[in-house]
């Protein structure tokens, strides 16, 4: 009889306040096998995996299932548990009671408890039927890739390089630099972005292990984390390129406005980036009247992208240096942190005016003999007010790259509703895509200032390093084997298998089917194909996925009234 | 009378559709529950045998998830999935089984909304069907 232990994850609030995790751990303690079934507050905390820990060495246990969030994201951290106990890590189950329960059914607590007893049911069924497995390693190419040569992916870029790892920045356009090649001066240190930009390309031009790829699309990728092959369309040409990590640093775009407050119709409309690429032409701003949270923080794009206020505030002051006045009309200014409410208080004292507006009265723009004029109800004083401008300046949001979504199928990773990509874990993996040797830095993943946008670029690059400059990565154990008692050498799997790993083979005078290890990718095809059982996947057995069947008939169906 | 609730078996893949659910619930997208995530490296590794025993037994739906045609972390796998899952169905509607209680669909890593519309989905149709008739039978 195995000896198994559960361990319920509260997640604070997060399962706790829907399923009720005490009751899951008095019905887990029942099942067979189970010799201790306890809770904690937070499982992957330093208590709660000590606690867990010290739990296999009092208890002798020799599996472990934690019940909680995803293992996309905390397997790996589970298991380590685990074999700093002395268990084979693979003997170890999780289940996923939070994104899989307590998260959709937040109004039904007792349906989800249920729910959540049948799923621990589930995992315990597998888990008493694990076995432990010992894990192969494989090379990999010392190579990276960056999509995207913006800031962040030239940053990336310059760092990978200057570790001596070669990397290859793809860049869809015909120049390097995005957002930067229309910004004048950055807020809140005005340092030059061309000087920066030139700095940046500089560096990565003159490294020997940096490879830049304009006028170039990602295509297509196969393979995994240490061993990618990516098909490059450069320039019209297709070009193939084989890599161990892969950064994602795709950027934004400025929404353009759908002639709201009288762009495209009225003059002197624009949106900020076209009003920096005035400054940047030398043009003299005038009398200039800035629109905040244009299209951002309103039903259907409700989110704030923290950017467009400071940029105002920069380009405000710009304004009075060049001897016009500046409004700045918003509904709240969101210039968060030290410097850049600084850089707020500097524009109310030098004289740029701020006046509240509500989404119920938004300001009305229109043309004017001498220009143009703005309308607006000040919340603040109550009362409408008139202001003739040279220019108005819309401050709409950065919005995801309009390619994201075929980039997110490509790489198979996710995207918020925004079209943002989403890392695995805010906290515990900031950088980071689930799926491993893959990352994210800079606006592709949300709106972020320059700054950010470095450190998140740095960060990036120093994840990607690890497993090139470890030179191995380990293979999962999830690889196929034939029982060679079963096996008719029928032949179905090697037919079926995507990546030829399965011979018929001579073996003790019999013909049987022999799984390549290395080969072997452990997708388990070839497992349903075996039509004698005798095909099995490490992890997936059929005998363990049979279990899971079984004690979810036995919980759902036998045991309900 | 109280409402039917099915009980449903879900199997998805780990690279694609087993994410969408992960994304559906980071998402905090509310859905019905009765829907009991087996997760599995690929869709073409779901048996046949699988879906037949849970159907066998009296789970009332079973449904595979996979990578859209195109996208199967391992590259052909789901066109497996995609040739077998209908011939399950059709063994399924030749013993009188209504073969809607088997449902084949593919969901992205990106489709928090589409895994939940699947579920949605899926849950009222086979709450439409009843109780699988097997049911009786197997107990
Ligand atoms: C008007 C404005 C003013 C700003 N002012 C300031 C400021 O004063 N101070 C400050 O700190 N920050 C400022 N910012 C923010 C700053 O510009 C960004 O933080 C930074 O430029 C983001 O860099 P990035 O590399 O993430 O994105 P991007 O600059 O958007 O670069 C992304 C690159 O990836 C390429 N790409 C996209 N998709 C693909 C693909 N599929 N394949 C290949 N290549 C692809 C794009 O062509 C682009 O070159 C401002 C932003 C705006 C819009
Ligand atoms: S598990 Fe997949 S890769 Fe491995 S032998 Fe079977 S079909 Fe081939
Ligand atoms: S499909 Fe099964 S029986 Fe046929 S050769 Fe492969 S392992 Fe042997
Ligand atoms: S990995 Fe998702 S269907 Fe093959």
């Amino acid at each position: 009889m195995p000896r198994i232990g559960v361990f319920i994850c509260h997640c604070g609030h997060n399962i706790a306040s829907t399923v009720s995790v005490e009751e899951v751990a008095k019905f887990a303690a029942t099942l067979p096998g189970v010799v201790i079934a306890d809770h904690n507050l937070y499982s992957c905390s330093e208590e709660g995996l000590n606690s867990i820990r010290k739990s296999i060495e009092q208890n002798k246990l020799d599996r472990v299932v934690v019940a909680a969030c995803t293992p996309r994201t905390h397997e790996p951290l589970f298991r380590s548990v685990c074999e700093q106990a002395g268990v084979n890590k693979y003997l170890f189950e999780f289940v996923n009671i939070r994104e899989h329960c307590s998260w959709i059914h937040a109004k039904e607590p007792s349906s989800a408890t249920e729910k959540a007893k049948r799923l621990v049911a589930m995992g315990v069924s597998k888990a008493a039927l694990l076995e432990p497995q010992t894990e192969g390693e494989s090379n990999v190419i010392p190579a990276a890739l960056v999509i995207g040569g913006g800031l962040a992916g030239l940053r990336a870029t310059a760092s990978l390089a200057a570790q001596g790892i070669e990397t290859h920045l793809i860049e869809k356009e015909p120049r390097l630099g995005g957002l930067l090649n229309d910004i004048t001066t950055l807020a809140p240190y005005s340092e030059s972005a061309d000087t920066l930009l030139q700095e940046l390309v500089d560096e990565v031009r003159g490294s020997k292990r940096a490879h830049i790829h304009l006028n170039s699309k990602l295509r297509g990728l196969t393979g995994f984390v240490g061993n990618f092959k990516a098909t490059l369309d450069e320039a019209g040409k297709k070009k193939e390129i084989e890599i161990g990590a892969i950064i994602v640093a795709t950027g934004a775009n400025e929404l353009q406005p759908e002639g709201e407050y009288g762009y495209g119709s009225v003059p002197g409309v624009v949106t900020q980036l076209e009003f920096e690429r005035t400054l940047k032409r030398g043009e003299k701003p005038g009398d200039t009247v800035f629109i905040q949270c244009v299209g951002s923080r309103q039903p259907g794009r409700e989110y704030c992208s923290r950017i467009c206020c400071n940029t105002s505030l920069k380009n405000a002051l710009k304004v009075l240096e060049a001897g016009g006045t500046a409004t700045i009309i918003h509904r709240d200014i969101m210039s968060y942190g030290t410097v850049w409410e600084e850089m707020y208080r500097k524009a109310s004292e030098k004289g740029v005016r701020f006046i509240r507006y509500t989404l119920n009265d938004i300001p009305h723009v229109r043309s004017h003999a001498s220009g143009t004029a703005v309308d607006v109800f000040d919340e603040t004083l109550g009362e409408r007010i008139h202001l003739d401008a040279n220019r108005v300046v819309l401050a709409t949001p950065l919005i995801s790259q309009k390619d994201s979504a075929e980039v997110g199928k490509l790489l198979k990773v996710p995207r918020d509703k925004h079209g943002f990509f989403l890392e695995a874990h805010v906290k515990l993996r900031p950088v980071e895509f689930a799926t491993d040797g893959v990352f994210i830095c800079g606006t592709a993943r949300w709106p972020s200032s320059v700054r950010e946008t470095l450190s998140q670029a740095l960060g990036a690059a120093a994840k990607a390093a690890i497993p090139i400059k470890r030179g191995k990565v380990v293979i999962e154990s999830i690889t196929a084997w034939a029982d060679p008692d079963k096996c008719a050498a029928c032949g179905n799997c090697v037919a079926s298998c995507p990546y030829e790993a399965i011979e018929i083979l001579e073996q003790d005078g019999k013909r049987v089917a022999k799984v390549n290890e290395t080969q072997c990718k452990g997708c388990g095809t070839c497992v349903a194909a075996c039509p004698n059982d005798a095909m099995q996947q490490r992890g997936f057995t059929t005998r363990q996925l049979s279990a899971m069947i079984d004690s979810l008939v036995k919980h759902a169906l036998e045991e309900s009234p | 009378m109280t409402e039917f609730k099915p009980t449903i078996l879900a199997f998805c893949c780990n690279w694609c559709s087993y994410a969408g659910a992960d994304l559906a619930g980071v998402s905090r997208l509310q859905m019905p529950t009765n829907v009991h995530v087996v997760r599995v490296m690929c869709s073409a590794s779901v048996k046949p045998e699988y879906v037949m025993k849970a159907i066998s037994q009296g789970i009332d739906g079973v449904l595979v998830l996979g990578c859209h045609i195109g996208d199967c972390h391992y590259m052909t796998g789901n066109h497996r999935t995609a040739k077998r899952i209908p011939v399950v169905q059709k063994i399924l509607k030749d013993v009188g089984i209504d073969e809607k209680r088997v449902r084949l669909d593919w969901v992205s890593a990106a489709e928090g909304e589409k895994f939940q519309k699947v579920i949605t989905e899926f849950v009222d149709e086979v709450a439409k069907l009843g109780p699988n008739p097997l049911r009786e039978v197997a107990f």
